[in-house]
This record gives C-alpha cells, sequence and structure tokens, in this order.
C-alpha cells in the first residue's frame, strides 16, 4: 500500500523567516532612523518627508505598496517565528496553542497590511 | 499512597551562566523590536487609510518622548540584528566554492555587511530625493 508522506510546513515559516530577517538586516536599521528619529526630531531630511501627500502618493504606487507590505509583513513574520522558537529558551515549553498565537499575529498584521493598501487605492 | 516526584534540575537562568548565551538571548531578543517596530509601521498604514487627520495624529505622536526613547532603543537592537545575521551567516547558508575554494567566513560576514550598509545609505538616499 502506498502511503502519502506527511510533508513538513517548517520551509514556509522558515523561509519567512529568513525573508524578513534579510529585509530587517538591510533595511531596518535606516527605516528606524528616518520613521522613528530623523522625522519626529526633523533631523537632516525636509519636514514634509512624510507628509500626508507624500505618503498618499507613496502608497497609491505599486512600487511602493509593495514596499510597505514586504516590510510589515516580513518583519511580523521574522519576529513570530523567532518568538516562537525562543519560548523553549526561557522555559515555556510551546505546543500548537504558543505556535497559532505567534503565526497568528503575524497572519493578522499580514491581512490588516493587505487590507490598508487596498483601501487606500491605487 | 504517595506520588513519585522525581527530582528535575531547574533550567532557570540557564543562558546566564555563559556569555555565548548571552550573546544568543540578545540576539534572538532583537525580534521583540522587529515585532513592536513593525507593529507602530502597521498602525501608521492603518491611520493613513483612515485619512489625514489619523495620519497627521499618528505622525505627531511620534514625537512624544516614549517613542524617541524606543526608537533609538530599536535603533541599536536592529542594528545588532544587521551585523548577527551576517555574523552567523555562513552557518546558515550553504558552503559557496569559488575556485575551488570554500568562500571564507570573514568573506560572507563582511560582504554581507557591506551590503546592507549601502542598503541603508540608498534607501536614505532615495527618500531624501523623493522628499526633497
Amino acid at each position: 500500500m502506498k502511503q502519502e508522506r506527511k510533508r513538513s510546513n517548517a520551509p514556509i515559516f522558515w523561509a519567512l523567516f529568513g525573508a524578513g530577517g534579510m529585509l530587517s538586516a538591510l533595511f531596518g536599521p535606516m527605516l528606524v532612523f528616518i520613521t522613528g528619529l530623523a522625522v519626529p526630531l526633523g533631523l537632516l531630511l525636509p519636514a514634509d518627508t512624510m507628509s500626508y501627500p507624500h505618503m498618499l502618493a507613496f502608497a497609491r504606487n505599486w512600487l511602493g505598496k509593495g514596499f510597505i507590505f514586504a516590510i510589515i509583513a516580513l518583519f511580523l513574520w521574522h519576529a513570530a517565528h523567532r518568538i516562537f522558537h525562543s519560548l523553549h529558551d526561557i522555559g515555556i515549553h510551546a505546543g500548537t496553542g504558543a505556535k497559532l498565537i505567534c503565526y497568528g499575529l503575524a497572519m493578522l498584521g499580514t491581512v490588516l497590511a493587505a487590507y490598508a493598501l487596498l483601501a487606500i487605492g491605487f | 499512597m504517595s506520588k513519585r516526584r522525581p527530582y528535575v534540575r531547574s533550567m532557570d537562568g540557564w543562558w546566564r551562566k555563559n556569555p555565548y548565551f548571552v550573546e544568543y538571548m540578545i540576539h534572538e531578543g532583537t525580534a521583540l523590536f522587529v515585532a513592536a517596530y513593525a507593529g507602530i509601521l502597521l498602525t501608521g498604514l492603518l491611520r493613513l487609510a483612515q485619512g489625514e487627520a489619523a495620519w497627521n495624529a499618528w505622525l505627531s505622536a511620534l514625537q512624544n518622548p516614549w517613542y524617541i526613547c524606543f526608537h533609538l532603543l530599536a535603533l541599536a537592537a536592529l542594528t545588532y540584528h544587521t551585523y548577527t545575521w551576517f555574523k552567523i551567516m555562513p552557518r546558515t547558508m550553504p558552503p559557496v566554492i569559488v575556485g575551488g575554494q570554500r568562500l571564507s567566513a570573514w568573506a560572507i560576514t563582511g560582504s554581507g555587511l557591506a551590503v546592507a550598509t549601502a542598503a541603508c545609505f540608498g534607501l536614505l538616499a532615495v527618500v531624501w530625493g523623493m522628499a526633497r
């Protein structure tokens, strides 16, 4: 009798973790500096860098949309995977429930980001 | 009847006894900042979809000293994440053979960090160019 071999879903989560880790390693520090420090404190960049018209135009451009979606979704999947696997290290025996919470929150964030980007329009 | 109570060695604070594991916990801990930062960006995106007033409220909230403090810590955490990401890369990617020789760990880490530096300043240049 031929038995269907059950394939692991781990490579999917690992790929998302890796993609998010790479993206945050490449752009993370500068993104935090721009959105969290330079713009709020008025350093270096023009005062209207993140003004409503600028950001709306950016989020309506397909390239900008893709960038925003990739940053938010992949950062969340990267963090969810890393936090899930660290639970064991801090003495929490993580099971299906913890997996559902970690990856579920990343999924929720991904859906919300997609919804907002679609609501903003093209 | 008495229950069996086998001795279970406590694992509390296991990682604090070895500098190697302290570093490990710190670099795994950067994920908390990545998650929080993604949450802040997601909130901003939702505010952007809600209109100009909501967006401006989010933007001015970022000037709050607590947010500035958080972003200073997040900047340190993400910079450290970049460093460790490329530091462990020689062990997380398949071996690269160049001219019959295995590419050295130093070459992989060094080029990764060079690419990340270029990506960061490239991003700053693009944002500066778009905002001007």
